[in-house]
């Protein structure tokens, strides 16, 4: 892995600039809706998911992209926005419903749109694969070496739209990438109740494309995996599917009671925290010391705390612009 | 002279995607049997020949994949025309449509662009029964964020799709099976009009008054267009003179051609070949009401599917789509 100490450094800070992100928000959404939880309520209304603990995927994936290759998200999509390099005032901002958010306040927390960075993502499950096919599509079609990526949840590998994408996607030999965040959990149905096999990568041999597992939730694995099949993709050779074993450190939405969920769980998953991992990692290989690693962890803190006060300064739009932007 | 030269809505339609395709790089084609068959009903006949399968894609039956992956290329600045063979088929890939297609742009802000071309077929009429025979339009005119539009002449076919292909929002673009000119399939002859060689636009929101008049207003679109025309032809011979407007466009809707015609001839008929209720002619009567109402003569009137799937048996199907027969009738009821 040719990783320089810079690059690590970097994809440490990405990592807890995404978890001081989701740390934020997770407080700020709270606000107003306690002691009796109204969801309409607060500085930060409708639904929220995020993403703590699923940070390496995100990370490990995005550090081979550039700024024409082309990310599609989830519902769950903070993570992939921040990794993908969105502006993150624009990004708070958008999910305080606010005028100077990506989509002027109209899409809010699932529905992030940056053309500039060529993200994208969507509320609907299983949504995010046949635009990425799109994409990778445009990218042959005008001759570029561009990828997609489509990210989903191990629930949205049932879904149709799935199937038929990685068809597609295969037959025409796109140069997309399908990366399956499996947290074990699609809201509180558990992955063997849903899925008839342990592995959704195993399913890329019904289409004829590579299939990789990663069974860690390690930044620097999904790296290595995802490496290959960028490169892959860069060639010319077409598709592959990555599924990333990854953990949910919250509810499916904030204000889950997670009943669902076996109740030392949690406990477990923070005590295996892949941020922290990575840090002593880090430090065990000589690449960082204590210093820059705290460094990296209070820039990232830095640059979160700015852009909240940047959403919740910035002003809400003018009732009346919500009849404008349906047309371009 | 080259205007005199008379198409068939479907060559009307290949010659539009041909002259864009030429003119733009960026347009390329794809669907269910596009390619060499030249689409079932005929609106890229041609196309493949002249520019491969490379800009004329045959795609698997995967609608949910290829609607969504024109939404993703026209993101990258593309400008897909995707064919989905009969509306009644939409079921399958909604999601990509209503949800995304057209909705993206709005929750961007304005930011992201969608110049998709949705094409699909529309219309009963040949015994095909509940499943091939809708036309279902106004469910996409219910939904903001597409352009919906309807054509019922080849001129104004051309028209209509050279302007969808240079939009840069999602037009859905609907064409009536029994308009297409098709070899094997029965069609209305005053569909076949002389249609310019040259690339022309129609604006979209711009009703046609396909046939002007005092007595009474018809309003209507794509089949039942001709079928008001060949009522009103009937109602001439006995001194009613019928005024018959092709809506053209759903969305935008030219509101404005409507109104100022009930305020000329103070009465309104709707027909329309999709369902009664909830639907197009709802929308019309209501419209009517709120900017006309004073100036009618005669409460509005509405002639469309009775709200029954479409069904199979020749007589019955005859029965629930609305007649020339049956709209002559209901005009001169309003008459008395």
């Amino acid at each position: 892995m040719n990783l320089s100490k810079d690059q690590l450094l970097a994809m440490y800070r990405q990592m807890w600039t995404i978890r001081h992100f989701e740390d934020e928000m997770a407080a700020a959404y709270m606000e107003g809706k306690t002691p009796a939880f109204d969801i309409g309520s607060g500085p930060v209304p409708g639904e929220m998911h995020l993403a703590a603990g699923q940070e390496p995927v995100a990370v490990g994936t995005c550090m081979h992209l550039r700024k024409e290759d082309t990310v599609v998200g989830t519902h769950r999509p903070h993570h992939f926005a921040i990794a993908k390099g969105i502006e993150l005032n624009k990004l708070a901002a958008e999910i305080f419903g606010k005028v100077t958010g990506l989509g002027k306040g109209k899409g809010g927390h699932m529905h992030l749109f940056d053309v500039e960075h060529k993200f994208s993502c969507s509320g609907i499950v299983g949504a995010s694969f046949p635009p990425a096919c799109g994409a990778a599509l445009a990218a042959k079609k005008m001759g570029k070496d561009w990828v997609a990526v489509a990210f989903a949840g191990e629930g949205a590998a049932n879904q149709g739209a799935f199937h038929e994408a990685l068809n597609l996607a295969a037959l025409w030999k796109l140069p997309v990438l399908f990366i399956i965040e499996d947290n074990s959990w699609a809201i509180s149905v558990a992955k063997h109740q849903s899925t008839a096999i342990p592995d959704n990568s195993q399913r890329a041999a019904g289409y004829g494309i590579p299939g990789v597992r990663v069974d860690e939730n390690d930044v620097l694995a999904v790296y290595e995996v995802v490496g290959e099949a960028v490169q892959r993709a860069r060639r010319g050779e077409g598709p592959s599917l990555i599924e990333v074993k990854t953990d949910r450190l919250y509810g499916h939405f904030q204000g889950d009671p997670e009943v669902y969920r076996p109740k030392d769980e949690v406990a477990k998953l923070k005590a295996n925290d892949p941020i922290l991992r990575f840090g002593n990692q880090l430090l065990e290989q000589g690449m960082a010391t204590q210093q820059e690693l705290d460094a990296a962890r209070d820039a990232a803190k830095a640059d979160v705390d700015a852009a909240f006060a940047y959403a919740r300064q910035s002003p809400y739009p003018a009732p009346e612009s919500a009849l404008e932007d349906v047309f371009v | 002279m080259a205007t005199e030269r008379e198409l068939t809505m479907a060559k009307a339609i290949a010659e539009a995607i041909d002259q864009e395709m030429e003119r733009d790089e960026r347009v390329f084609v794809m669907g269910e049997d596009v390619g060499i068959y030249g689409g079932i009903f005929g609106a890229t006949q041609g196309l493949y020949e002249k520019y491969g399968g490379e800009r004329v894609m045959d795609t698997p039956i995967s609608e949910t994949a290829f609607i969504g992956a024109a939404t993703g290329a026209a993101a990258e600045g593309m400008r897909p025309i995707v064919e989905l063979m009969f509306v009644d088929f939409f079921g399958v890939c909604m999601d990509q449509i209503y949800n995304h297609l057209a909705k993206n742009t709005y929750m961007s802000g304005g930011h992201a662009h969608y110049p998709v071309v949705l094409t699909t077929a529309i219309g009963g009429g040949y015994n095909d029964a509940a499943q091939h025979s809708q036309c279902l339009y106004s469910i996409f005119a219910h939904v903001p964020g597409l352009k919906v539009v309807v054509p019922s002449t080849a001129y104004d076919a051309k028209g209509l799709m050279i302007s969808a292909i240079r939009d840069d929002n999602p037009v859905m673009y609907f064409f009536h099976k029994g308009l297409m000119g098709l070899g094997w399939m029965k069609y209305h002859p005053r569909s076949v009009t002389p249609v310019p060689e040259e690339p022309y636009t129609i604006p979209f929101g711009q009703a046609d008054i396909k046939r002007p008049g005092n007595d009474v207003t018809i309003v209507s679109l794509a089949m039942m267009v001709h079928r008001a025309l060949d009522a009103a032809d009937e109602l001439a011979k006995e001194g009613i003179e019928a005024e018959v407007i092709d809506l053209r466009t759903l969305v935008p809707l030219d509101k404005e051609t409507v109104v100022n015609s009930v305020k000329k001839t103070h009465r309104l008929l709707v027909v329309d070949e999709d369902y009664h209720s909830f639907g197009m002619t709802g929308e019309i009567a209501a419209i009517v009401a709120e900017e006309a109402l004073d100036y009618l003569d005669a409460p509005i009137r509405r002639l469309a599917v009775p709200d029954v799937p479409i069904p199979y048996s020749r007589p019955l199907e005859q029965f629930v789509l609305p007649s020339a027969e049956r709209i002559a009738a209901t005009v001169r009821s309003m008459m008395e």
